[in-house]
């Protein structure tokens, strides 16, 4: 079944290639994309049934790694493409209504489909691949693509915003591929599986400096604090589907490849204290900006970096616990900020703005909306039984299970995070459903299409709640992958050195 | 064979991004696109330097394999310069809009960022034109509902509109 693995990147590409080919064609542009993403969708669940049992690897090409490319779908890459091609395809059909019922402003089909499938292939790009300079390669697909959507229109608000976005971006790819060449020059291979036998081997210093070095790159992309001060600029001017899906989405591609980096390549040289500090200041600084903010898109994407920490913070502490509990807050995140994302451009579309101090009445006007909007709030700011609360226990056992101060300190630090989340979020509240209407209320329809996903992307909050056992079971056994690496490497090297395929015999140096 | 890189290059590298980094560092969009380049090019020379010692072409039956140079090296710093170039067109057209738009190609502070700048001035101000006289309960009391002052000024707003 091997032959699946490499779908989720190929689909897209292909599938982008055919919509430029349609572009006069909106209508066989649409359903092209839709079942591009639903197919992507498919394969990602089937990719996740069969990895369970199995990691699945590909040598690209047929040359045997780690001469040529290696695709690895394990448990947390399968599972990570799976809750990817979920939200993107419900982003999609509620950019599809959109632009059906605003006659394609926001979202230009010509351009705006072949784009959003080059982002989900870099994305699943990045989460399949089992090579560094790959990974690379993935997140400029995905980057180049995210500056073309975060760009749309060319207004002024946004060619500022996405000048910031892209400048950032810029450098952190450049970091990234510095990072790339001195991983090269240090222990010549860029397969991670085998720089999981090597690096251990090399000086402590080189591997301080390149494992910082892909820390910063990859901080950037998170939005860890302090690397984060772009994520806030650059986000809220965007199409609201094109927000929804890069808070959902981008931010969590970079925490992808802090967890697989830090845990196969670095796992006996961690820097976990440092990662407990920025994830201790990425929480709180990000919740108090968002405090201060007073339009709800702003706001939510200070929410976003705020609780990247918790995420860093399960990372950090490198039990299969903490691991877990990241995993699974991971999944939780995307599908709830994303789900907020798009409620908000709901409530735009029917207050006319997203100045919480002009929204108002919205709960008399919008009631679905108010469901919408709490629902995903409550479980963002850790409420029983929602999945929120689930993910932020499964990592504050793991830090009380760690035991250090400066474990505890972050753990009340969490706590404190969501009680000032729940505040961030009753006020977005009050303001936005409670207040009387300030402005005439302005009769516009929430079409059907927009409205599903949204419901949607809620249920599914809702269904990991209620499933938050097997799912707990399923991050469980990825940690447990991550920490023993064994497993990753012996899927890659069934012989112990060299993948499955076509390569002649090492020269060996004179 | 020496493995390690000549010095001039390692220098040419070091002044290569360190004048791409400054060039970054501009306000304006073109000379953030030339520091784009610029940095571009010293990180591909640095792959190059740091990928093994110079060589001859990597062509099986032409070259023996000792006398190689390492061609992953070649084949990513290629990769490199066509996403550098992609980058480089698409910099350059937002420098382009932004001209258009604002007829300079200068990035702007973003103006919600400067109004919440300004309301944390005026709490200073306010703070200290009225230093301590201020008890907390007269301060609760001005605080106590923002919604509601909020509308209060809004409607008197409103009224003067009619009369």
């Amino acid at each position: 079944m091997t032959w699946l693995v490499p779908l989720p990147a190929i689909l897209p590409l292909a599938g982008a290639g055919l919509a430029v080919a349609f572009s006069r064609r909106p209508r066989v542009q649409r359903i092209l994309t839709v079942v591009v993403l639903l197919t992507v969708l498919v394969v990602s669940v089937a990719l996740l049934v069969i990895a369970d049992r199995q990691p699945l690897v590909v040598n690209v090409g047929g040359w045997a790694a780690p001469v040529g490319i290696t695709l690895v779908a394990d448990r947390l890459s399968s599972l990570m493409l799976v809750i990817s091609s979920t939200v993107t395809l419900c982003v999609l059909v509620y950019s599809l209504a959109q632009g059906l019922n605003d006659g394609d402003k926001e979202t230009p089909v010509a351009i705006y489909h072949p784009t959003y499938l080059i982002l989900v292939a870099g994305v699943s790009n990045a989460f399949l691949t089992g090579d560094l300079f790959n990974l690379y390669v993935g997140f400029e697909v995905l980057l180049v693509a995210s500056y073309v959507l975060i760009t749309m229109g060319g207004t002024g608000a946004r060619i500022r915003a996405g000048t910031i976005y892209v400048v950032v971006s810029l450098l952190s790819s450049v970091i990234f591929l510095i990072a790339v060449a001195l991983v090269y020059s240090a222990a010549g291979t860029l397969n991670l599986a085998q720089l999981a036998q090597r690096l251990p081997e090399i000086d402590p210093g080189v591997r301080f400096v390149i494992q910082s070095l892909l820390l910063v790159a990859f901080a950037i992309k998170a939005a860890i604090f302090p690397l984060s001060a772009w994520l806030p600029d650059s986000y809220p001017t965007a199409p609201a589907p094109v927000t929804a899906v890069f808070a959902g989405l981008l931010t969590k591609v970079g925490i992808y490849a802090i967890l697989r980096t830090q845990t196969l390549l670095f796992e006996d040289a961690r820097i976990d204290r440092i990662l407990m500090w920025a994830a201790l200041a990425t929480m709180l600084v990000g919740i108090l900006g968002a405090v201060a903010q007073s339009d709800i898109k702003r706001l939510l994407s200070f929410t976003l970096v705020s609780h990247i920490g918790y995420m860093l913070f399960g990372i950090s502490l490198s039990t299969r616990a903490g691991l877990s509990g990241a995993i699974f807050y991971v999944v939780h995140h995307i599908t709830v900020q994303t789900a907020l994302f798009l409620v908000v451009g709901l409530m735009e579309r029917k207050g006319g703005t997203t100045s919480l101090n002009r929204l108002g009445g919205l709960a008399r006007l919008a009631p679905v909306l108010g469901v919408l909007f709490l629902i995903p709030a409550f479980s963002l700011s850790g409420i029983p039984p929602l999945s929120g609360f689930m993910g932020k226990l499964g990592i504050l056992q793991a830090g009380i299970a760690d035991g250090s101060p400066l474990a505890y300190v972050l753990v009340i630090a969490s706590v404190a995070t969501s009680l000032l989340t729940l505040y961030v979020i009753a006020k977005a509240w009050n303001k936005a459903f409670w207040q009387p209407p300030i402005e005439e209320p302005r009769d516009v329809r929430m079409p059907r299409g927009m409205l599903g996903p949204t419901m949607a992307l809620v249920g599914i909050g809702l269904t990991i709640a209620v499933f938050a056992g097997p799912l707990y079971s399923l991050t469980n056994r990825a940690a447990i992958d991550l920490l023993g690496q064994s497993r990753y490497i012996s899927a890659v090297f069934p012989d112990g050195e060299r993948g499955v395929g076509e390569s002649l015999e090492a020269v060996v140096e004179p | 064979m020496s493995t390690t890189p000549g010095l001039i290059l390692i220098l040419t590298i070091g002044v290569l991004a360190a004048s791409g980094v400054y060039l970054i560092l501009e306000r304006s969009l073109s000379r953030i696109a030339i520091g784009v380049i610029i940095l571009g090019n010293a990180v591909n020379l640095f792959l190059l330097a740091v990928g093994g010692p110079p060589g001859r072409a990597p062509i099986v039956g032409e070259t023996a394999p000792a006398d190689m140079s390492d061609p992953l090296p070649q084949a990513m710093v290629l990769t490199a310069i066509v996403i550098t170039l992609a980058l480089t067109s698409f910099v350059l057209t937002m420098a382009y809009r932004s001209w258009q738009l604002n007829e300079h190609d200068e990035v702007q502070d973003d103006l919600e960022d400067r109004r919440i700048a300004r309301l944390s001035a005026l709490a200073v101000e306010r703070e200290s034109a009225e230093g301590d006289a201020m008890t907390l309960d007269e301060e609760a009391a001005e605080t106590h509902d923002e919604t509601e002052l909020y509308i209060e000024e809004h409607w008197l707003v409103g009224d003067e509109d009619e009369q």
